[in-house]
């Protein structure tokens, strides 16, 4: 049987790191996702060597608790699987900025109000942050403490996040009123100037993706892999 | 052209309307100046003319308003934005938000009219090249200054190229090289037959562009007529506005005492900055 350590070890060397390689982004792509696996990776790591519930080979002891072989086999399995996810992920931010990705669903006939909607949600994230640095900043020079205690900092939240999230909702109205003034409401297709090129090689690996995904679904079932 | 006929406007919720009788017609080719104090309705008025208002604002409103001789609530706001665009005092909201270059921005109300591609292109580049911003094309839109994503609001209006044209405090984050660059496209633009309201603090702005020139005061026109019979009235002052700069000086240098010829040579000579 394939599976264990060995499956996901290979999707992520086929999947993720070999695509990360051809597109130059394999050591941003190894650093983010190690980074972002880090902490589970303890937590994963640790409880399933000491605490694996079939556990009998002991490796070592420290006092009442030991760490066996069994849970750092199984310990790093889930790891693999867990990696090969978080590899994918951060490949697929690496190398699609969002609103390539919009433009492209808008070119295949996703509604522009939709990819609108999925396009500003993901803009709206780093204005956001902005805007509640500069709120924080004019609030400290008014003299809010947000350092300190635990209860201080807890206290400083209530006078920045108000004025973020009701500054943010008291722009909505222009905005859409801007929105309506540039057109953005008329029915049918809309222009597009450009669009991600969209290679036979890409095509092919789209459809290799979408077969090989069937046929591990399948192999999954036939107990082929578990 | 745009009329409006007897128009009064109240908002939702409000006890008193923001525009009280309000009648007036702005001519193709011309520049309509709007001063008045703070809330006097200024703009509400540019909400209501470019046709946002009750439609997209709330509220309700009494008169007509037509639109080249078409009642603007019978055409959908798509058609409407087709004719005449809007520009608000803060850059920051008329931005999309989805864009991330200053050239896709400005591009962004011609694709949504779903004109052919070279005709987004050709519109783009000459609205970036009318406020000379060609060198911010490839800039992320939520980067620029203030004044700078004023400049980029304005281009993505001329870009759709309405036929008239409604700006509200078009100047107010922009420094005097700025504020020339859009004195200069709204006298190109009214050269070519487009109409423009503009509701303006900066009287020196107004006094070199408009033809015409409207007074409100708490939603009423009070004062209307040719931009230097109105600038010059000494009720405006009354009312809280400025005055352009060299009726101010001439005020200022006839209540002196000055010699008159020196001080008219000096203002006769052509302006270096607004």
């Amino acid at each position: 049987m394939v599976g264990g350590l060995l499956g996901p070890a290979l999707l992520g060397v086929a999947a993720v790191l070999v695509p990360a390689y051809v597109a130059g982004v394999l050591r941003a792509l190894i650093r983010t996702a190690l980074l972002l696996t880090l902490p589970i990776a303890i937590s994963v790591l640790l409880v399933n060597i000491f605490f694996f519930p079939g556990g009998r080979d002991v490796l070592i002891r420290v006092g009442p608790i030991a760490a066996t072989r069994e849970g750092l086999g199984f310990a790093l399995e889930i790891l693999a699987r867990i990696l090969a996810i978080s590899g994918a992920i951060t490949l697929y931010g690496l190398t699609t900025p969002p609103s390539t990705l919009v433009i492209d669903l808008e070119r295949r006939g996703v509604s522009p109000r939709l990819a609108f909607v999925a396009n500003a949600s993901v803009q709206a994230v780093p204005a956001m942050v902005e805007r509640a640095t500069q709120i924080t900043a004019a609030q400290r020079a008014r003299g809010l403490d947000t350092e300190g205690g635990l209860l201080r900092r807890i206290r400083g939240i209530v006078p920045i996040v108000g004025p973020v999230i009701l500054g943010s909702i008291a722009e909505v109205e222009e905005r859409t009123m801007a929105l309506e003034a540039r057109a953005f409401t008329r029915p049918g297709k809309r222009t597009l100037l450009w669009w991600p090129p969209d290679s036979q090689p890409q095509t092919l690996a789209r459809w290799g993706l979408l077969l090989a995904l069937a046929a591990l679904m399948a192999a999954r079932i036939a107990g082929v892999l578990r | 052209m745009l009329t409006l006929e007897n128009v009064s406007y109240r908002y939702a919720g409000a006890l008193r309307p923001s525009l009280r009788e309000v009648t007036m017609t702005l001519r193709d080719g011309e520049i309509v100046g709007v001063v008045g104090p703070s809330e006097a309705g200024k703009s509400t008025l540019c909400l209501v003319a470019a046709g946002l208002a009750p439609r997209t604002v709330g509220g309700s409103l009494t008169g007509r308003t037509l639109l080249d001789g078409a009642e603007s609530m019978s055409l959908a706001m798509y058609e409407m934005a087709a004719r005449i665009g809007i520009g608000f005092e803060n850059p920051g909201t008329q931005l999309s938000g989805v864009t991330v270059t200053v050239y896709e921005e400005v591009a962004f109300g011609p694709m949504n009219l779903g004109v052919a591609r070279g005709e987004v292109v050709a519109r783009t580049e000459a609205a970036l090249r009318t406020l000379h911003i060609e060198d911010l094309s490839a800039r992320d839109p939520a980067r620029l200054s203030g004044g700078q994503q004023q400049l980029v609001a304005i281009a993505g209006l001329l870009a759709m190229a309405p036929a008239h044209l409604v700006l509200d405090e078009p100047t107010a984050q922009l420094d005097p090289a700025g504020t020339q660059l859009v004195s200069a496209a709204i006298t190109t633009l009214a050269r070519s037959g487009r109409s423009i309201l503009i509701a303006e603090h900066k009287t020196d702005l107004l006094a070199s562009v408009c033809d015409r020139v409207v007074a409100l005061e708490s939603g009423r026109v009070v004062l209307e007529g040719a931009a230097g019979a109105v600038l010059g009235d000494p009720r405006l002052r009354e009312l809280g506005v400025s005055e352009p700069s060299a009726i101010r000086i001439r005020r200022l240098a006839a209540e002196s005492g000055l010699r008159s010829g020196i001080l008219e040579e000096a203002l006769a000579a052509p302006a270096t900055s607004l």
